[in-house]
């Protein structure tokens, strides 16, 4: 009997038993779409989280130094020495502050960070407007100023803020740029600050002594290396490795994706759970079926069917409800991860793998929950079959 | 063409032992039309269901067309109950589900012909129970005798050079179940080996040869006047 010839039967009896299959079928359904839902918000997160570390800057070592430890601090011309080191290709000392900045009437207080040229491009944070920070800026302490997104639209509202002139703490500075909008970070919001240059922030805040430095390793292998000489460097200088840590983004990159991997799989796998208990409401059913059509396989058997010929009708049965679910699954969870996605506003990425994989899975759990009652059927005395009221 | 040697089949009840065949001997020659009767209870189904290669006997020898069939196992007395014997039942035992023409078309289908082929075959043997107006009817959509014309087609199907008929006007009205038996008769007139298994006599008097069992075994075999 040929394959073409059986689907179309099994087709024929899935929509004479309309309600019966849909509801057979919801159990794959919901399994399948559960799974793509839900690894793609796995994914998703995962791959903003990753993102945004890695608008951080790339391969990049952070050195902070805890002033409540040691009275111990770092200069900027000390800290600027280290760029003879091999791999080191750019660093960005930093201070921060909190000050109040002003535009004609309307006052904001943000967070101050002093910077220098290279912070550009080792923590990847660039200007949409003006210029970024030059070193002649720091050799003159030129009062310039950067302003943040958030800030340029509380002082400014929709107003060009380039050219203009704030007061912070009191003092005059003219903005010569406005920084890019990165968005909410893990630690406090980028777009919510002033940069001013280092020097200028010295005296600004009256505080001498660096205590968070950006460094950017030439490659993704040279940051071991760095990361060695830092510490040590760090160590000779202040004696108490309690006293300073340096963080290596790649490893916490490396912690955050195997975090969000982990997490991932373990939602997959839970929702994989429900694609098995769609897989025995599969058998459930099938089992009733057979009861129900035992005169028919009688029927069959008595006109030449083949123990082969009943175990594939009832298996391609199985297979068409599985698989007919898996394909309205996977539609739902395309239509479940767009508006959980929007709701959530996260990014859903659905990859074709996903869905081939929860397809596979539902095509599998077809047949294996199938088979016993295929082979019941197939299995079945054709006598006693064909007694069956 | 059909010969039983000493077929006895025995069921196991618990400890009791039923005998529902008795040693039978029969010898049946091709193009023969003969009528099995007997009580119910007295081994007519089985004997039936040997006949039709659906159970094998518990002892003694089945010859079809010279072919030893009491040893084979399922799937091959599948294939020659697909080949050699056309099945028409009481109750018709239609698929609900299949139209006339579908239903026509299974036993072909199981023999693994092609499309056009199939569709060639059961036309004919459609329209030589006159029912070449009715192919896409469901069976609830056809009346007993127009069934069980359907019934015969499919057993006509696939060319068998056996026909067994258990109880084919059992559940038809008279007129019907006259059709019925008229068709029969001119297959038989064509060449095919007709079994009957009844208790009507009425339908016994139609046919040379009649087999009355009793009790498992075979108490008279031959012509009724």
């Amino acid at each position: 009997m040929n394959i073409w010839q059986t689907v179309k039967l099994a087709v024929a009896g899935i929509r004479a038993n309309k309600l019966r299959s849909f509801l057979t079928m919801l159990g794959v359904i919901i399994g399948v779409a559960a799974v793509i839902v839900l690894v793609s918000i796995g994914e998703g997160t995962s791959k903003s989280v990753t993102g945004k570390i890695q608008g951080l800057g790339s391969n990049l070592v952070s050195i902070t130094i805890r002033n409540n430890e040691t009275p111990v601090s770092l200069s900027y011309d000390e800290i600027m020495d280290w760029k003879a080191r091999p791999g080191i290709l750019g660093i960005a000392p930093v201070i921060n502050g909190n000050v109040s900045v002003k535009y004609g009437n309307k006052k904001y207080d943000t967070s101050l960070e002093g910077i220098n040229s290279d912070y550009e491009q080792v923590r990847n944070f660039h200007v949409q407007q003006g210029r970024f920070v030059i070193p002649t800026d720091l050799s003159f302490r030129q009062k310039i100023v950067l302003l943040g997104a958030e800030v340029a639209r509380q002082l400014f509202g929709q107003i060009d803020p380039v050219g203009e002139t704030v007061k912070i703490n009191g003092e005059n500075f003219k903005v010569v740029g406005l920084l890019e909008e990165k968005g909410g970070a893990a630690f406090g919001s980028n777009d919510d600050k002033v940069m001013i240059p280092l020097t200028t922030a010295e005296r600004l805040l009256n505080s001498k002594g660096i205590r968070t430095v950006y460094v950017q390793a030439a490659s993704a292998e040279d940051v071991d290396s760095v990361v060695a000489q830092l510490d040590n460097l760090l160590y000779k200088k202040i004696k108490n490795t309690d006293a300073y840590r340096v963080f290596n983004q790649a490893e916490m990159l490396a912690t955050v994706n195997q975090v969000t991997g982990t997490l991932t799989v373990m939602l997959g796998g839970i929702a994989g759970i429900s694609l098995l208990v769609g897989g025995i409401g599969i058998m459930n059913i099938m089992l009733v079926s057979v009861t129900e059509r035992t005169r028919e396989i009688g029927i069959r058997k008595a006109i030449g069917g083949k123990r082969r010929d009943i175990l594939r009708q009832f298996l391609i049965e199985a297979l068409v409800v599985s698989s007919s679910g898996g394909v309205l699954g996977i539609l739902a969870g395309l239509g479940g991860a767009r508006i959980i996605g929007s709701v959530m506003s996260i990014e859903t990425g659905v990859s074709l793998q996903i869905i081939g994989l929860a397809f596979g899975f539902a095509v599998l759990v077809g047949i294996v929950f199938g088979i016993y009652p295929a082979n019941k059927a197939a299995k079945l005395n054709p006598i006693e079959a064909l007694r069956f009221q | 063409m059909i010969k039983l040697k000493n077929i006895s089949k025995y069921y196991q009840t618990g400890s009791i032992t039923i005998t529902a065949l008795d040693r039978v001997t029969l010898d049946i020659s091709a193009g023969e039309m003969l009528a099995i009767i007997g009580p119910s209870g007295s081994g007519k189904s089985t004997l039936m269901n040997m006949l039709g290669c659906l159970d094998v006997p518990s002892e003694g020898q089945y010859h079809l067309e010279g072919k030893e069939v009491s040893k084979l196992q399922e799937d091959d007395l599948a294939e020659i109950r697909n080949q050699k014997i056309g099945f028409v039942f009481q109750n018709f035992n239609l698929l609900n589900s299949l139209t006339a023409l579908e239903n026509v078309e299974l036993p072909l289908i199981y023999r693994g012909l092609g499309a056009g082929e199939r569709r060639k075959m059961s036309l004919q043997v459609l329209g030589m129970v006159g029912l070449s107006d009715r192919l896409h009817h469901k069976p609830a959509e056809l009346s007993g005798g127009q069934q069980q014309r359907v019934a015969i087609a499919r057993a006509l199907a696939g060319n068998p050079p056996v026909i067994l008929a258990d109880e084919p006007t059992g559940n038809l009205d008279s007129r019907s179940g006259e059709e019925v038996m008229e068709i029969l008769k001119e297959l038989n007139r064509k060449g095919k080996t007709i079994i009957l298994i009844t208790h009507d006599p009425e339908i016994a008097k139609q046919v040379r040869r009649v087999i009355r069992i009793q009790d498992g075994q075979i108490v008279f075999s031959g012509e009724v006047a």
